[in-house]
């Protein structure tokens, strides 16, 4: 494996069960990997969609702590919560995902960082929904805030394969 | 100007009332009254959306539209695919800034306890 190449993100959804598996690695060890999950100041440049304003309310990552951050655009606001179950430095973060514009739905996110060596680290984000309902919602939801962005990009990589 | 085939499928699914009647389809043809039943609005309405999934190439109808079963075209592993593509490229984007924010990083915190104020 070279050190160039690049790590296209891969998504793994399951028939049998409503979750949305993530994998991609990246060029950094899981140190840094985990800081730029849990210190605020770094979260919030680059979990936000692009297009849309992200805002922080709190971002409290330890066990039992908790976070909120609101997503905007045109004055339309999109909230978001949960709480940190389990956040074992440079391994793990186990957490609730709640969007408030569906307030009784939930998804239990499971982030592991595995150390590859040569500063590099694998990254497996798994989302358990509810039903397969709330999974294909959540799998579709990005249409609904940015159905213009990323067509061109879109349609080529389609186009291509 | 008329967008292209993908787009039209991403803007027609883009609501959920939509999405819904394309679930209900994909268990099986059902007549434009049977559709508009279960939602709190008039079946000119729930014609209105089956135009715009009609013209995105998901639902087929006859001419009389509102005694014809209408149904759906589009394979649902079909649009599954296109919703995971979609939701893929959307993290690929979401990690290459991560990438950016991962090179900007020292390679020690400021300090143990966290960032210096």
């Amino acid at each position: 494996m070279t050190s160039t190449t690049h790590h296209e993100t891969q998504i793994v959804s399951d028939p049998d069960v409503p979750l949305v598996r993530i994998i991609r690695e990246f060029d950094a060890p899981p140190e840094k990997v985990f800081r730029a999950h849990t210190d605020p100041e770094l979260v919030v440049q680059w979990l936000g969609p692009r297009g849309l304003e992200m805002r922080i309310d709190h971002y409290d990552c330890r066990n039992g702590g908790s976070y909120r951050y609101i997503h905007s655009r045109d004055g339309e606001e999109y909230g978001f919560h949960g709480s940190f179950h389990e956040v074992r430095p440079n391994e793990l973060i186990v957490q609730t995902f709640t969007f408030e514009g569906m307030p009784d739905g939930v998804a239990l996110e499971k982030l592991v960082l595995e150390d590859l060596g040569d500063g590099r680290t694998r990254l497996t984000a798994t989302s358990l929904c509810d039903s397969f309902a709330d999974r294909d919602g959540m799998l579709s939801s990005g249409m609904d805030v940015g159905v213009n962005e990323g067509y061109a990009k879109l349609d080529e990589l389609l186009a291509r394969s | 100007m008329a967008a292209d085939p993908l787009s039209r499928v991403f803007s027609a699914l883009a609501d959920p009332t939509r999405r819904d009647i394309v679930a209900r389809l994909a268990v099986g043809d059902a007549t434009v009254n049977e559709l508009a039943a279960p939602y709190d609005v008039t079946v000119q309405a729930v014609s209105k959306h089956l135009k715009v999934l009609e013209d995105a190439g998901l639902v087929s109808r006859s001419r009389e539209a509102q005694r014809r079963p209408v149904h759906l075209e589009a394979n649902v592993f079909d649009l599954m695919t296109k919703w995971i593509e979609r939701y893929r490229q959307q993290a690929e984007e979401r990690y290459r800034r991560l990438d950016d924010v991962l090179r900007s990083m020292p390679d020690v915190p400021p300090t143990p306890e966290g960032k210096p104020s």
